[in-house]
Formats: structure tokens, C-alpha cells, sequence
């Protein structure tokens, strides 16, 4: 009688079910895998072989063909050592029970038979909860992320003769009780802190500002200025990630096996600081068997492009569409794989290559052909995703030296909070949840100005020569100003705050 | 299916040794020597139910290696065509069967030093 097991295939965020049917039948003894296995899956026959024997079974000596089912799906990665090995125990009578229906089992298996954790086991465990599946044996080292999904029944194992004895039915393994998930943002574990920045008040300001409305931004500086150091201490000054946000973030970070075993949750908003030789696949997402990039693992967090333009061409491109989306899809011949990708996107880069034209102190080297072509770099369409341009002057000695820290991040989180409440309950019914996301007739709607304000944005419009979308980003950004500021109207001086947000930079 | 000619100097003596360490391990002797177009079968054991076919290789010295090496792939392609062609004509086709390698040193003098069997040497592709 064949042996049948349920297992699960990764398919970008999506899991489907796989069966693992196993059939033992007489002939020259082989060990085949059939249903469209990759490189890794192949090798499971020698893992599974091993760890039979040296778990102290009998690895039969007959035909065995293995079959992932459907088979039109490609099956990859080391997931399916644990499944095959014990559909082939059932398959040879070894093991007799029915136990494993509606069980599924995920694990990788080494070759004294240990089992071993696999990536993805959040996601596959959500998608399968979803699916109806309520029982599933994992590798104890990663059945803590399973935990995370409620309803389910988690049994952790840590070799193949603890799975065979728990299908057996002569060990009772406790399921793996739920951590208390609801306390979990209370323990704010911040390392950093905007009081350590002293100065840079215009900066601070530009920031909570781009914090409070989800606003991308840019910042232009000299090397020494404190790009960087404002940049990560954004994160310290968002609110809390929800649960449900805090477990979209951690299944992309499972997918890429970055997820802590004790703790299973990402508790604090990614801050993810690629580097600026980064491929296009490290970015976006990409290879044969598509993988999250930065972009997603910055998901409900920040991403932050340090030197802006030395980025290469295509993968600032790439950036577009997912920005404007807030999810990556990337599609190959076999199907198209979507993870999400709702950042916070801060650059920073110099004023010119030398980096000095910004700084009174010291003199640029840089000529207007060098400077133009460095500018140049950065395309018209990806310069106006950044809803601010901010420009971040080197600091004086008086502002270096100058005692008395900033405010600190905890006072600045909490009027960024109440700016969020406010965006979230006036957009609850427009499924969005925040400023940035403002478009077209919602924009309209809710960034309505009195005439006196209209007359005044028109007339900067005209001086500035803002195009119709900076003057639609001016309002958004005078939208969350306002809310910042807890009035219903977008006034004067909102306006003028915006505009200073705007165009701070072009005059390079 | 006859035996073996003599001009297979280091074959016959070790093809003996083999058979003598197999029946000593509980194997019945089928045949000897089956010669098909698809190949040669040195010896077919019965070993249970289990029809087990036995390519013995003898080597007197080890200068160009131990015999366990001497499975080339396509030695071991012709021992697959070879059984599964000697299996369609035989009575129980569907029997569970595997092909074994008993691997024979002998010295100067033929006597034999060394036998290693190693039970499905050759697996199904």
C-alpha cells in the first residue's frame, strides 16, 4: 500500500498543498523521485537513505518511486526529507497508522537523522491554517514561528525517531504551547534615540513629518552631516507594528530563514540599509525560484538608500512600480510570485561627487559638468517619488557643541501616533491609511483649501513652477502638517511648511 | 549456459570462491555463467524469496585498484539489461530481485586472500 503524506510547496508567498506519496513495489531495487523535483529535492534521496538506516529502520530493498503531487508544480529546497522518509515507512509497513491524515509535515532531515529546520515555515503554516489544516509535525528548532498562527496544533520534533514513534502512537508529544503574543510590543527595544542628535531641528522636523504621513524622502548633504544617524532613528519614532503587520513582516524573513529561533516574531519595524552595489534580484526580489529582496524585507519599515545615485540605473527603476503598488510581483515562465513591499523609502546622497557643495567650511572641487552628470543619475520619475526633498546642512561647531540633547524619540513617536489615528479613522472606509497614499479624487476631497490658501499655493506654484504632480504632492504634504498640527483645515502657514519640503533642492 | 573457459585464468578460480562464500551464507545456486546478447551473468543465487544475481570480480593484484572499483556505469548498464531481460523470460517475472557484487582477492598463486560481498551493488535508474 502506498504511503501518503502531506506536505506543503512555497510559491513566493503563496503555499499550495503537496501530497508525498510513496509506493514500494517489487523489481531491481531504485529510489526515484518524480513530480518535478529541482537539484535539492534530488538530493533528498541520499539524506532520507541515511537517516532511515542510521535511525535504525530498514531502508527496503525494492523499487520505490516517490511522487510530489500536483506534479506540474516545482518542488524545491529540503522540505520534503521528513515527508518522503516517513510516507516511505508507511509504504513498507514499517509504520502503521493513520495518524498522519490531515497532518502536515515539513523538515529537513540530516544524515543521523536529525531533523532539521526549512525556511518558510510561517508562511506555509498560515497559508495551510487557512487551507483548514490544523495539525503539523515541524522541526523543533523552527516551530516556534508556527506557533505564532493561532488554531493551530504545533508538534516539534528534533529527529526521525521521534516522528516515527509520534505517528507510531507510543509518544505523546505535547503540542507547542502559544506564546502570549499580546504583550508583545511592550517591550520597545530601541537602540537608538533622536536625543542623541543634537541640532539638525529642521531635519527632525522634515522627518516626523515624512513618519507621520508615510511620505518618502531624500536627503541632500555633506559627508559628516548625520544622514545616516537620522535616517536609522526613524524607525524609533513609528508606531508600533500591529500583529497582523508584525507577522506579514516576519513570514518574508522566514521565507529568507532570518527569523530568530527563540523569539519567531520581528517585533520592531524593519530597518534595512542595502548597499549601494546591490543587484536587481537582491533588491526587488528576483532568481529562477523567486526570493523577497530588500525591498520586502523592509516591509512596514524603512528602507534606506544611502548614496542615492551611485545605485545602479535599473534597479533605482525597478524601484518604481513597487513603491506605487506597495508589493513586488515578479513573474517568470512558470508563474508570478508577489511579496509585499509597503516602505518607507529615505535616501541620502551628497550634493555633488566631492561632496562638499552644501559645506561654507571647506571648498568644492567638483566641476558644473561633474555635478550636473552626478544629479543626472537620478531619473525625473524616481526624483519625484520622494515627497520630500530636504537638504541637511553640515553642522556648526555651536550646534556640535551645544549641550542639551534633542527631544527625545519617545515624545516625537507619540505625536507621529496621534497624527496616524487620525489619517487611519479618515481614510477607514477609502481603504487607505495614510496621507501619502492620497490620490486623485481623494486628494481633492480631503486637501480642500479655502480661497485664501488656493490663492496663495497657486501664486507659489507659479514662482516655484511646480508641475501638477509637485503641486499635488505640496498638498499632501500640507495635508499631514495639518494633521500634525490636529486642524481640520489646511492652513497658510501648512502650506508654506509643504513648500519648503518641496523644490529645497533643485536649485543644484 | 556453459562453464567458464579455461582461458579466463583468474575468472574460474574466483567465480569458485565466490559461489563456495555464498552458499555458505545460505544462498542456492540457480545457474552459472548465463550468456546472453544482453550480457553476461556470472552467477544467479536464490536467497528467499529474493533472486539475487552475482557479478564476482577477482583481481591478483591491486595495482590498478581494489575489484569493488571495477563497476564501470557501464558495466553496471550492461548487469541491469542483462537481469531485467533474464527476469521477462523467467517463470516469476514480477519476483523482487537485485544484483550483487562479490569482489575476490587472490595472491601469485591463486589462493584466494580477500572477499568482500557488497548486496545491491547495482540499483534500478
Amino acid at each position: 500500500m502506498p504511503g501518503k503524506v502531506i506536505s506543503y510547496v512555497l510559491d513566493g508567498l503563496s503555499a499550495i498543498p503537496a501530497e508525498v506519496e510513496v509506493d514500494a513495489s517489487s523489481g531491481l531495487p531504485s529510489f526515484t523521485i518524480v513530480g518535478l523535483p529541482d537539484a535539492a529535492v534530488q538530493e533528498s534521496r541520499q539524506r532520507v537513505r541515511a537517516a532511515i538506516h542510521n535511525s535504525g529502520y530498514d531502508f527496503p530493498l525494492c523499487r520505490i518511486t516517490v511522487n510530489l503531487a500536483p506534479a506540474d508544480l516545482r518542488k524545491e529546497g529540503p522540505l520534503f526529507d521528513l515527508p518522503i522518509a516517513l510516507s516511505l515507512l508507511i509504504a513498507t509497513g514499517q509504520i502503521r497508522s493513520s495518524c498522519q491524515e490531515g497532518l502536515v509535515v515539513l523538515g529537513e532531515l540530516s544524515l543521523s537523522g536529525e531533523v532539521k529546520t526549512v525556511r518558510g515555515i510561517l508562511p506555509i503554516v498560515r497559508r495551510a491554517r487557512g487551507a483548514g489544516y490544523q495539525r503539523f509535525l515541524l522541526p523543533a528548532e523552527g516551530a516556534m514561528e508556527a506557533a505564532l498562527v493561532q488554531g493551530s496544533s504545533i508538534f516539534p520534533v528534533s529527529t526521525l525517531r521521534q516522528a516515527v514513534d509520534f505517528l507510531r502512537g507510543d509518544l505523546v508529544i505535547p503540542p507547542l504551547e502559544a506564546p502570549d503574543w499580546t504583550a508583545y510590543g511592550q517591550e520597545p527595544v530601541q537602540v537608538s534615540d533622536f536625543a542623541e542628535i543634537r541640532g539638525q531641528e529642521t531635519a527632525k522636523r522634515a522627518l516626523e513629518v515624512a513618519v507621520a504621513g508615510n511620505h518618502h524622502l531624500i536627503m541632500v548633504g555633506s559627508p559628516g552631516a548625520g544622514k545616516t544617524m537620522l535616517a536609522r532613528r526613524v524607525v524609533t519614532v513609528m508606531p508600533p507594528m500591529t500583529f497582523e503587520e508584525a507577522l506579514e513582516v516576519s513570514e518574508v524573513y522566514s521565507i529568507c530563514g532570518l527569523l530568530s529561533k527563540e523569539k519567531a516574531l520581528l517585533t520592531s519595524r524593519p530597518f534595512r540599509a542595502p548597499h549601494h552595489t546591490s543587484s536587481y534580484a537582491g533588491m526587488v526580489g528576483g532568481g529562477s525560484n523567486p526570493a523577497p529582496g530588500e525591498l520586502s524585507l523592509a516591509h512596514h519599515g524603512v528602507l534606506f538608500l544611502d548614496e542615492f545615485p551611485e545605485f545602479r540605473r535599473d534597479v533605482l527603476e525597478a524601484l518604481r512600480q513597487p513603491l506605487e503598488e506597495g508589493r513586488v510581483q515578479i513573474t517568470r515562465a512558470h508563474g508570478t510570485a508577489v511579496f509585499p513591499a509597503q516602505v518607507m523609502m529615505i535616501a541620502a546622497m551628497n550634493p555633488c561627487p566631492c561632496g562638499f557643495r552644501l559645506d561654507p567650511r571647506r571648498e568644492c572641487r567638483c566641476g558644473a559638468g561633474e555635478v550636473r552628470r552626478y544629479w543626472n543619475q537620478v531619473s525625473g520619475p524616481i526624483w519625484d517619488r520622494f515627497d520630500i526633498h530636504l537638504q541637511v546642512p553640515p553642522l556648526s561647531l555651536e550646534e556640535l557643541t551645544g549641550d542639551g540633547g534633542g527631544e527625545p524619540s519617545v515624545a516625537i513617536a507619540g505625536r507621529v501616533a496621534r497624527c496616524r489615528a487620525l489619517e487611519a479613522e479618515r481614510y477607514a472606509s477609502f481603504g487607505i491609511r495614510t496621507n501619502a497614499q492620497l490620490g486623485g479624487k481623494l486628494l481633492r476631497r480631503f486637501c480642500a483649501l479655502d480661497s485664501s490658501e488656493q490663492a496663495f499655493l497657486r501664486q507659489a506654484a507659479d514662482r516655484l513652477q511646480l508641475t501638477a504632480r509637485s503641486f499635488d504632492r505640496t498638498l499632501k504634504l500640507a495635508r499631514t502638517i495639518a494633521d500634525l498640527d490636529s486642524q481640520e483645515r489646511i492652513r497658510l502657514e501648512h502650506l508654506a511648511e509643504a513648500l519648503q519640503y518641496r523644490g529645497a533642492v533643485d536649485w543644484i | 549456459m556453459s562453464s567458464s573457459p579455461s582461458s579466463r585464468l583468474s575468472g574460474a578460480p574466483g567465480e569458485e570462491a565466490a559461489l563456495r562464500f555464498l552458499l555458505r551464507k545460505g544462498y542456492r545456486l540457480v545457474e552459472r555463467n548465463v550468456r546472453s546478447r544482453w550480457g553476461e551473468i556470472d552467477l544467479v543465487c536464490r536467497k528467499g524469496s529474493t533472486l539475487v544475481f552475482v557479478e564476482v570480480k577477482s583481481r591478483r593484484s591491486l595495482s590498478a585498484g581494489h575489484p569493488l572499483e571495477m563497476l564501470t556505469p557501464a558495466k553496471q548498464a550492461r548487469l541491469r539489461r542483462a537481469t531485467f531481460f533474464y527476469m521477462m523470460r523467467s517463470e516469476h517475472p514480477k519476483a523482487s530481485y537485485r544484483i550483487d557484487l562479490v569482489a575476490i582477492i587472490l595472491d601469485r598463486e591463486g589462493r584466494v586472500q580477500e572477499i568482500t560481498h557488497l548486496e545491491n551493488a547495482v540499483e534500478g535508474e
